[in-house]
């Protein structure tokens, strides 16, 4: 099994471009990672004048990881989202408005105020939103895997978590669960060196990557700044779990480029480290490449920006919510015992799915 | 109507909303071929397949956690703690994950945990816990206590059916001393107080195996009219029935088998403080366990759980008030 996927690593590894994009699939990558980064620029200047509370947390340099990875997703797949993955919530369809509201404490936010920066997941297309306990979630995203297996559906989840998640208890009971059962399910270890300002070499004696044969799964070591080496990584991940073959471990090797948050300076990341990492911006790989391959990136970027700032605009025109109901909804009462909430369809853009979201390729 | 004990009709609820309902499913440690520490699950494995009666690692967080998940993509799960104890193990999946989902992001958490809980047999400070206080503090979860098998049977139903997530609280010490006419079939007993023996000179609050000893105390306590209030339900906490009791009779007993500080009846405390002050003719008076691990020995053990003769002598101490 190791030595399978061996193969599949030094592919992904390599940034070789994948066979199963279109040309509109890689701008559609380039234009989530732009749309990702200028939100978060923008929310970050929203923070600098008071707009939004708490603290902000952002992704910038990493957002390769979730963008390619969700862009594997078919709509019936599941997320459970990370807070440095905004790209995951865009790919899935969140409105750019309500995640402006979202930062902002608003009532148009995707919770209505009642957490706030990426702790989110709009469930009605199939996302769950994290705890501030990380791995928390790859039992969520486990269990989600296990109903799939008991009811016979190919489907997946997948889960984003960070390199200090490994040293939680539950890094190990999700990854001795989903091993045991052989569930479709997608971990996702996104390795941006520092857990706030712990490096590596104080989280683990083992890279985490080698754990995964010790459950019965392989481990991927992919590219994180590599958009498209993360959607085919994914992408081959999701069919090993739709042919029952059980779960991955994907590792994606990247660089969290600010502070843990906005007060973080992160003093204690060497300058040298940066500067080697912002040599290797996703977003600039991604964007040479579509350039190359005759795509107006230009306007591309103009229409991003057209975006942002009617999103905003939209974002700050929301009210803040009504404080009589900061005790409502608590317990779930449904008049008609019928009623279902549940984790609905995402949008899922990549090409490879037809429009009812089954893969057009298998 | 059939007669069974307390364990007969949990495994009976289990059964029959497992046949009613494909989405239900059991989840714990050797639950499955073994049939469960208590034999809840014997023979569910026959009738139901090892997918629907699973077992499952020895990962308390990973059960509950796992639960979370099938639960938002459509399934019913009811996760087995082998013991009550072992839930501090999956205490974060519990308050962190299942008690805010909804409140966060408007997706409800269709889960029921089943804790056997409670001591009084020598299971010693790792299998006698009382842990209701704990989830009562953190919001977005529910607390049942059955007394009864007859409430066994219908709140555990309830539990299930119930939309979010429901910590069951079932007495160990009840499994098998406890036995009644439970009625056939499916049935949800709502998450209401019911009045376990009618009077009206003193109110002694009691759930789970506690309204039995507030029972014999009351038996006991002859030509005293003693009404014994079983909570069944502490979240939500029926404040209305609490109350309308203290109006009736003026004067407060309150039984807990777990810890005194912050349980649940200083909770029924605080609120009838708060709301009933003006209908109290006495102190409200609690007993309770002190706030020391459950210890082994039997000598020990009985020194510090509420014995019949501490409820009675509390009791006629208040009514003579």
């Amino acid at each position: 099994m190791a030595t399978q996927t061996a193969s599949a690593s030094q592919e992904a590894a390599s940034g070789v471009r994948s066979e199963h994009l279109t040309l509109d699939d890689r701008v559609a990558l380039l234009r989530y990672m732009l749309l990702m980064r200028g939100i978060e620029e923008r929310a970050m200047n929203l923070y600098r004048q008071g707009k939004v509370p708490g603290s902000f947390y952002d992704g910038f340099g990493q957002e390769a990881v979730s963008v390619g990875s969700a862009f594997a997703m078919s709509p019936q797949d599941r997320l459970c989202v990370l807070h440095r993955d905004l790209g995951a919530h865009l790919v899935r369809g969140v409105e750019p408005a309500r995640i402006f509201g979202q930062y902002m404490g608003r009532a148009g936010g995707v919770t209505a105020g009642r957490d706030g920066n990426v702790h989110f997941g709009d469930f009605r297309v199939g996302c769950v939103g994290m705890v501030s306990m990380l791995p928390d979630m790859m039992l969520v995203a486990t269990g989600m895997a296990m109903a799939f297996k008991l009811r016979g559906e190919a489907r997946c989840a997948i889960t984003w978590f960070g390199d200090g998640s490994t040293s939680r208890g539950d890094f190990h009971e999700a990854m001795n669960w989903a091993g045991l059962q052989r569930l479709p399910v997608i971990f996702v270890l996104e390795n941006n060196q520092y857990a706030y300002s712990t490096p590596l070499d104080q989280q683990f004696a083992v890279d985490p990557i080698e754990r995964a044969a010790a459950y019965g799964f392989p481990g991927v070591k992919v590219d994180g700044n590599d958009v498209e080496a993360m959607f085919e990584a994914t992408r081959l991940a999701r069919e090993r779990a739709l042919a029952g073959e059980g779960p991955t471990l994907l590792e994606a090797v990247t660089m969290r480029m600010h502070g843990h948050a906005a007060h973080d300076d992160m003093k204690y990341v060497p300058a040298e480290q940066v500067e080697q990492w912002r040599r290797k911006d996703p977003i600039d790989r991604q964007e040479s490449r579509v350039r190359e391959a005759g795509a107006d990136v230009g306007a591309l970027r103009a229409e991003v920006q057209q975006v942002i700032d009617d999103a905003t605009r939209a974002g700050l025109a929301m009210p803040m919510p009504d404080p009589a109901t900061a005790t409502d909804r608590l317990f779930y009462e449904p008049t008609d015992p019928r009623e279902e909430l549940l984790l609905g369809d995402g949008r899922a853009p990549w090409s490879g799915f037809g429009t009812a979201g089954e893969d057009r390729r298998r | 109507m059939p007669t069974m004990t307390y364990l007969q009709a949990i495994s009976d609820a289990l059964r029959q909303e497992m046949r009613a309902d494909e989405r239900v499913f059991v989840m714990g440690e050797d639950i499955g071929v073994f049939g469960g520490a208590f034999k809840v699950t014997d023979g569910f494995i026959d009738e139901f397949g090892p997918d629907r009666v699973m077992d499952t690692p020895l990962a308390e967080s990973g059960i509950i956690g796992t639960a979370i998940g099938a639960s938002v993509v459509g399934l019913r799960p009811v996760c087995e703690m082998q013991f009550a104890d072992f839930v501090s193990c999956g205490f974060d999946q519990l308050v962190n994950v299942a008690g805010k989902m909804y409140y966060r992001q408007g997706l409800p958490v269709n889960i029921t945990v089943r804790l056997p809980s409670g001591g009084g047999f020598s299971g010693g400070p790792f299998h006698s816990q009382n842990h209701e206080a704990w989830f009562m503090h953190a919001p977005g979860l529910k607390v049942v206590a059955p007394s009864t098998a007859q409430d066994a049977k219908g709140l555990l139903i309830g539990a299930i059916r119930d939309r979010n997530p429901v910590l069951f609280l079932e007495h160990k010490h009840l499994y098998r001393r406890v036995r009644g006419d439970v009625p056939e079939g499916t049935f949800a007993t709502p998450f209401k107080t019911r009045i376990a023996r009618a009077g009206d000179e003193l109110t002694i609050v009691a759930y789970g195996a506690m309204v039995h000893t507030a029972l014999q105390a009351a038996e006991e306590l002859e030509g005293a009219s003693v009404e014994v209030l079983d909570l069944r339900s502490l979240v939500p906490l029926d404040e209305d029935a609490i109350l309308q009791s203290v109006r009736k009779t003026s004067k407060v007993l309150i039984v807990d088998e777990a810890n005194e500080t912050c349980a649940a009846g200083a909770q029924v405390a605080a609120l009838i403080a708060d709301k009933g002050f003006e209908d109290l003719d006495g102190p409200i008076r609690r007993v309770a366990t002190p706030d020391v691990p459950i210890p082994f020995s039997p000598p020990l053990e009985q020194a510090v759980l509420p014995s019949v003769d501490k409820v009675r002598e509390a009791a006629r101490e208040l009514l003579e008030y």
